[in-house]
């Protein structure tokens, strides 16, 4: 390009940045104090200096005692909350041993059949102090019902387990594809997990909204954040239907946000989503609480720019996608890892994205003042573009008559699928930069050596062993009972975790659990595309 | 050059338990615009009911996208059931170099990575099935 000639900047959500930004960019635009109203700056007054972030990487693969000893290596390590990965067949509710499981146990995440697994994954892990977040969307009644009856066993009521949920069905359908049941009972399924932890699980976050998977599948960040908030108010509003006041739900709610892109406008999409979410949740939903008003939120995860060629590379992005996550405001972050566009990370992967989180809170001043870009006359300009964008994308969403009609129409799931095949056609014609790939790219290089991590099909066959042993064990009368009692809870209006709860003690399955509500609700019907 | 009676079809199937599908309909509307007819399964596809959508609509190329790295076992199973009818099987997605060989030989005929350009694809489906698309989409 010809240096004199300045060139036009526009961010992925549609506005243009310019070149330098003064006072009169800014000019109306106080952001107010971090821990205040619209919590523009941050949720808390201090952030990270009174408390970094929290460090959760994703973790878990093969049966529940390998993945045990993956928790304790990272808890020694300095990681101070968990995040499980399940394998496929659990996500979708189906048993090591099915037919249609075959290469898949324990390949993508821990294989967990019956509540021996979740005993056994959390052995000497105190469920009341390490708080554990469940990557898990259909099934996610079952899984909350187990990680609450081990919880239980180590001698840890519901009202004392930390955790989160990521119990965000309608992005499944969207992006990511670990769907089982139509959407309508899908939501009914949220809203009963969202109920049941207001109520008795107290400390228990019940839904992570993901952002994160709609970007992945196509979404601009502005986009991102405004289809995630349309997803957000759709569980909002049935826990709401279902007669919990608004203070008691809207802080269960919290959001997993992606991170790859331009740095400074995932800072301004993280700052303007805590904005506008504020607003949604005071100004509409007539919360009274402060604490509802505030989007809390996990961030680090980037796959999406992650690269295949020259994959050490990806340790570098990884380092600036952790800083865009800190100046963000991020409560917890989840690193993606550099081998993740080859395969679940290995131990060594894994403890190289901790140690970039940890090298970043403890050794380079990230935690030392809260909100460090705030009145800068950027970040606060781009702030208040990106809202605007937000608000327009939400308006988007509803001419589309909503959310779940949007979904079950396949129109959002279309408008996404064509942004991801134009952004791939920027991307190889070489407008989007990506370094090693069509930037400074080394002609004829060989394919990339990289120690993956290598699936173990003995320690699946070993599971789908302990599985049928469990089964020749157990009472089936006391499991056919408390199917049954399922069975009655779905085709009605109670709430399905107590009777979810029963049948996990009784050790059935999560393909039997999970196939009793599919006898009941039905399958989702994936639009044509 | 003959006029060929119709462009290639093709089949994009999502075999197994994997849901990451923005790489398929990726591919799917590259081919499209490439001047295919591409039908695409949806999620969840067992791989006979891949054979079966594969015979059924009487495509001459048949893709797979698996990205959860259980590709051995669903690409043996599509194409044993596709053996003898003549239609390709390619494989696309996260594949290991060392899983190459035995794709091969129990039938797949080529693997697209990530990244792989859609000329090239397209290309390689045009030489495979000796049928040009009319007119493609300008990009």
């Amino acid at each position: 390009m010809d240096p004199s000639q300045d060139r036009k900047v526009v961010a992925e959500s549609g506005f243009e940045i310019k070149p330098v930004y003064t006072a009169a960019d800014a000019a109306g635009l106080d952001p107010g104090r971090p821990g205040e109203f619209p919590f523009t700056r941050g949720i808390h007054p201090q952030m990270y200096r009174k408390q970094p972030w929290t460090m959760r990487q994703y973790a878990g693969f093969g049966t529940p005692a390998q993945t045990n000893e993956r928790f304790r290596s990272l808890i020694a390590h300095g990681q101070n909350a968990l995040n499980v990965a399940f394998d496929l067949p659990t996500q979708l509710g189906l048993d090591s041993d099915d037919p249609r499981a075959e290469g898949e146990v324990g390949r993508v995440g821990m294989a967990v059949d019956t509540l021996d697994d979740m005993e056994r994954a959390f052995e000497g892990i105190p469920l009341g102090k390490v708080s554990t977040a469940l990557t898990i969307n259909a099934p996610a009644l079952v899984m909350l019902a187990m990680h609450v009856a081990a919880a239980e066993k180590q001698g840890v009521p519901a009202s004392e387990v930390r955790g989160t949920l990521q119990n965000d069905i309608l992005k499944e359908f969207i992006g990511r594809g670990a769907w089982i049941y139509p959407a309508g009972p899908s939501v009914r399924l949220v809203a009963d997990s969202i109920e049941f932890c207001a109520k008795s699980a107290p400390k228990y976050n019940a839904v992570s909204v993901c952002g994160y998977h709609l970007r992945e599948s196509g979404a601009t960040p502005a986009e991102e954040m405004a289809l995630a908030f349309e997803i957000a108010r759709a569980y909002l509003d049935a826990a709401i239907a279902r007669g919990v006041a608004v203070d008691d739900v809207a802080g269960k709610i919290t959001f997993n946000l992606n991170v790859f892109g331009n740095l400074w406008e995932q800072v301004a999409k993280f700052r303007a989503g805590r904005k506008r979410w504020a607003s949604i949740v005071r100004d509409e939903y007539r919360a009274k609480d402060p604490k509802s008003a505030q989007l809390r939120m996990l961030a680090g995860g980037g796959g999406g720019g992650l690269t295949i060629e020259e994959p050490e590379n990806n340790i570098v992005r990884g380092a600036y996608y952790a800083l865009a996550a800190a100046l963000g405001g991020a409560q917890t972050m989840a690193l993606c890892c550099y081998d993740e566009a080859y395969s679940i990370p290995t131990e060594k992967a894994s403890l190289l994205s901790l140690r970039t989180m940890q090298i970043l809170a403890e050794e380079v001043g990230l935690c030392d003042t809260a909100d460090p870009l705030g009145g800068s006359y950027f970040v606060e300009a781009l702030t208040a573009e990106m809202e605007k964008k937000i608000v327009a994308a939400e308006k988007e969403v509803r001419a589309l008559g909503g959310m779940v009609k949007a979904i079950e129409e396949g129109t959002i799931q279309r408008k996404l699928a064509r942004q991801a095949y134009e952004s791939e056609k920027r991307l190889r014609a070489g407008e989007t930069p990506k370094v090693g790939v069509n930037r400074h790219a080394v002609a004829g290089a060989p394919a990339p050596k990289v120690e993956t991590h290598a699936y173990d099909s003995a320690s699946a066959d070993r599971k789908i062993g302990d599985l049928r042993d469990l089964r020749a064990r157990r009472s089936s009368a006391e499991v056919r009972a408390s199917l049954d009692a399922v069975r009655r809870a779905a085709g009605g209006t109670a709430n399905l975790v107590p009777p979810i709860l029963e049948a996990v003690k009784a050790r059935a399955t999560v393909g039997e659990i999970c196939g009793t509500l599919k006898d009941v609700f039905g399958e989702f019907q994936e639009p044509r595309f | 050059m003959k006029n060929p009676p119709r462009p290639p079809r093709v089949l994009v199937a999502k075999p197994g338990l994997d849901g990451h599908d923005r790489g398929a309909k990726v591919v799917v509307q590259a081919l499209r615009d490439a001047g295919m007819e591409v039908i695409y399964t949806g999620l969840h596809a067992s791989p006979e009911a891949v054979v079966k959508a594969a015979i059924e609509e009487d495509v001459d190329v048949v893709g797979l996208s698996v990205l959860s790295g259980a590709h051995l076992p669903v690409c043996r199973r599509v194409c044993e059931g596709l053996r003898g009818t003549g239609k390709a099987v390619v494989l696309g997605g996260v594949v290991p170099q060392g899983d190459e060989a035995e794709l091969r030989a129990m039938g797949v005929e080529a693997v697209f990575r990530m990244g792989a350009p859609f000329e090239e694809i397209a290309g390689w489906i045009r030489h495979r099935t000796g049928k040009s698309s009319p007119s493609p989409a300008s990009k």
